[in-house]
């Protein structure tokens, strides 16, 4: 409360400030104050609201319908910096990025029509990975909806099946509301985006401003109580397991439930693997590490879920990629299933423990419940399995003796040059892959990369928005040569706020996992695979972005080293093993504990 | 596993666009909606859509939960047809030519408890009120007299489960408006 009216105070001076500065004509900007709250319009108060919300960081893309909103923002310069991306899909990208690393729920702004459907792939990915985005679209003027007026898209019905949530405000007096309700519902429970369709009119619009933070709505229950019998029965089985195993998920990054889990693993002696989305939620040279889980997964965490006698899923989905073929998946074992979204629970796999709860909640009642045990020999299964990975996949790898560059070698570099410290941006694909594999994340929040989604074209607009989140923090993004030109159009927005992102582009002028798939499903008949690429450098060139290219071994080190140092952003294209291939594999139809490590075409 | 017929009744807010959403979870799932009904509710502001959906009873967790999850939507029950008092209801409008024949009306009356709405020279209205199928036999029955129009509606349906949904609003209500510290904890079994 004592925060709000401070902040409020705040704005007023500033307002004076530039009326004052630029002797604007009184009438236009003059608040009117009717009861103690103040007459502004609609643009105004959605900017306010988002203020009163902690936001400070906006990525967007104006057009008619909303230039209201951004003819506005001009006054708001010195509390919201609004990232102008190339396009609006980088801008959801980037706004997605900004959530993952920072904590905070990202903002993104877009226009009526294209503006808006261009956000589609933004939001499902999003919507797929948990993000909490704020998604405001601008809409046409309420008396034209419906009409096929120009830029009139029915984004409402577009965004339903990808939106946690979404609404259309066409009064303005409607926005502080719809804008509280969006950050609650973005943030709390399951996060996920949100999308906030606003008509022109009603942005032009006064309202009489007051603003109420939504902390409750009667139809969404995101907390919810834990049961205790739940938790005791959980902690017996616990106890009584021979071989048990974690599976934790991005559930314990979004509700920072790190140290719990580490607590829960050191004291019951548990063994910790982690989804594609998980990494970094659990130390990657903790004795305790079981590995990544899943297609292009560790060896160890693959196969021996299946020799697993108790599964302790902590907020993860049993997403087809980690499971593989579900009739062969831990049928041995008896699972526990830690989610806070009821709809997952048995969706995929039959659970025979549900605790429909928070992960950090749930975990802080288990751990005096559970008994302080070692599994030492259950710990030996992993390392023998570690080793045989090594000595088959990773050695190769990342320590190749001769031969063009690979990915796991550059990766495994950067990971050595960074002391696995960076925030990691990926695409999708190969780089995605051999970036999870091979670099060793330390802190939590380090990974930026599409999951479910599997959005080709994510990295580099990603990578604005995480180095945007955290300056502090070195970030490096792992891009394929396909991906990259996805959307290389927010080399401009590099440019246009020099952020210096370092991205690095594992070139093996192929789209490399389909040619992997054709390689080994379809009789290594490359269709539409080989790329005819440009020449990165000088491209990057163009955008006044210093770059290098790499194609030879004993200068990786050397030039890996010279982009770390840059100061401003950088761009390496690395010249990567035409065909090379992302082992072990569970291929498509096979069990976890099917694993191919050698595969010769 | 065999498919079967399920009425879902979901409690949601009043908003525009819950359809859709409702809708959307079936579709994907490529499930056919046998009969729908939307109507407010005993509690105030509540809005009940009742459902008729055919499918297995694992698919029908797995929807309901999802359909839960959606922000608007307050609660949703799953019930088989023998955990449910239900009806239907039918309006048919036939020929007076036809229903003029024989004991035609009589018999209606008598035996498929029907009630007249409107008698002209050229038709009659009768409403029936039932099961499916108990609609369809009478349809079946009136069809040689010439039945002009025949309209149903969906499925209107109580529970026979003790615990109303206000009972479920009120725990879901302490669960997230009063969150006092050190309170998370406690037994609800």
């Amino acid at each position: 409360m004592k925060g709000e009216e401070i902040q409020d105070t705040r704005y007023k001076i500033q307002d004076t400030r530039k009326k004052t500065m630029k002797g604007q004509k009184e009438t236009q900007q003059e608040e009117v104050k009717v009861n103690g709250s103040e007459q502004i319009s609609g643009a105004e108060a959605l900017l306010k609201s988002l203020i009163t919300e902690g936001v400070d960081t906006i990525f967007g893309y104006p057009g008619g319908a909303i230039m209201p909103v951004y003819d506005k923002l001009l006054d708001f310069e010195g509390s919201i910096k609004h990232i102008l991306t190339r396009h609006e899909q980088g801008a959801a990208h980037a706004a997605q990025a900004y959530a993952m690393v920072t904590g905070k729920p990202g903002v993104c702004f877009a226009t009526s029509g294209p503006g808006s459907t261009n956000l589609i792939t933004g939001i499902a990915n999003a919507y797929l990975d948990s993000v909490p985005v704020v998604f405001i679209t601008a809409q046409v003027v309420s008396s034209l909806i419906g009409s096929d007026a120009f830029q009139e898209t029915d984004i409402l019905g577009v965004s339903m099946p990808v939106t946690k949530w979404n609404c259309q405000v066409k009064r303005s007096e409607e926005i502080p509301d719809a804008i509280a309700k969006g950050f609650y519902i973005a943030t709390s429970g399951r996060p996920g985006p949100v999308l906030i369709d606003i008509t022109k009119d009603a942005q032009i619009d006064n309202l009489s401003y007051n603003y109420k933070k939504c902390t409750y709505l009667r139809s969404y229950n995101p907390h919810i109580p834990l049961h205790t019998r739940e938790i005791e029965s959980a902690a017996i089985m616990i106890n009584h397991a021979d071989k048990p195993l974690i599976l934790a998920g991005h559930g314990v990054l979004i509700s920072k439930a790190e140290k719990e889990l580490r607590e829960f693993a050191e004291k019951t002696g548990i063994p910790v693997a982690l989804t594609l989305l998980g990494l970094s939620s659990f130390p990657a040279g903790h004795r305790l590490y079981a590995g990544f889980l899943g297609m292009h997964g560790n060896y160890g965490p693959n196969l021996l879920t299946n020799e697993a006698d108790l599964i302790i899923a902590v907020g993860m989905r049993f997403d087809d990629r980690v499971t593989g073929n579900l009739k062969k998946y831990a049928k041995q074992a008896r699972i526990i299933h830690i989610e806070i979204d009821n709809a997952e629970i048995n969706k995929n796999v039959q659970v025979d423990l549900e605790i429909h709860n928070d992960a950090k909640e749930a975990l802080s009642a288990l751990i005096p419940l559970v008994t302080k045990r070692t599994h030492e020999q259950w710990i030996r299964e992993f390392r023998i399995c570690d080793k045989t990975e090594y000595e088959k996949v990773i050695k190769s790898e990342t320590r190749p003796a001769e031969g063009d560059i690979r990915m796991g070698e550059v990766v495994n570099m950067v990971s050595e040059l960074t002391g696995g410290n960076a925030i990691i941006v990926t695409d999708v694909g190969q780089n995605q892959m051999s970036a999870a594999r091979y670099y060793k994340f330390t802190e939590p929040n380090s990974l930026v990369t599409s999951g479910g989604m599997g959005t080709m074209g994510f990295g580099l607009p990603a990578a604005v928005g995480a180095k945007t989140g955290r300056p502090d923090k070195e970030v490096i993004a792992f891009l394929g040569d396909g991906g990259f030109q996805m959307t290389m159009q927010e080399l401009g927005t590099i440019l246009h706020y020099n952020i210096p992102a370092k991205i690095i582009i594992l070139n093996n002028s192929f789209l490399g996992m389909v040619r992997q798939w054709q390689d080994m499903f379809f009789k290594k008949r490359y269709a539409s695979t080989e790329l005819i690429n440009p020449d990165f450098v000088m491209i990057a060139g163009g955008f006044g972005i210093p770059a290098k290219k790499v194609t030879e071994r004993e200068d990786l080190k050397k030039s890996l080293t010279e982009m770390l140092k840059a100061k401003g952003p950088y761009l390496l294209d690395i010249t990567i093993e035409k065909e090379g291939n992302v082992l072990p594999m569970v291929e498509p139809g096979a069990s976890v504990s099917e694993v191919t490590l050698n595969y010769k075409s | 596993m065999g498919k079967q017929e399920f009425t879902i009744s979901l409690f949601s807010e009043n908003h525009i666009g819950i359809l859709n959403q409702i809708t959307i979870i079936l579709t994907r799932r490529q499930i056919n909606i046998e009969s729908i009904t939307a109507s407010e509710s005993a509690v105030k502001g509540v809005h009940l859509l009742t459902l008729v959906v055919k499918t297995t009873s694992e698919m029908i967790r797995k929807v309901a939960r999802q359909m839960e999850k959606l922000v608007d939507v307050l609660k949703v029950f799953v019930h088989t047809s023998e955990e449910i008092i239900y009806q239907e209801i039918a309006l048919f409008k036939v020929t007076t030519k036809g229903m003029m024949s024989g004991n035609v009306i009589d018999h209606v009356v008598r035996t498929h408890n029907v009630r007249i709405l409107e008698v002209s020279p050229e038709y009659i209205v009768l409403e029936k009120t039932g099961h499916k199928a108990e609609i369809s036999e009478l349809l079946t029955h009136l069809e040689p007299f010439g039945v002009l129009q025949f309209a149903r509606s969906g499925r209107v349906a109580i529970t026979k489960q003790v615990k109303e949904l206000n009972s479920y609003l009120k725990e879901m209500d302490e669960a997230n408006r009063f969150k006092p510290e050190g309170t998370e904890i406690y037994n609800r079994n």
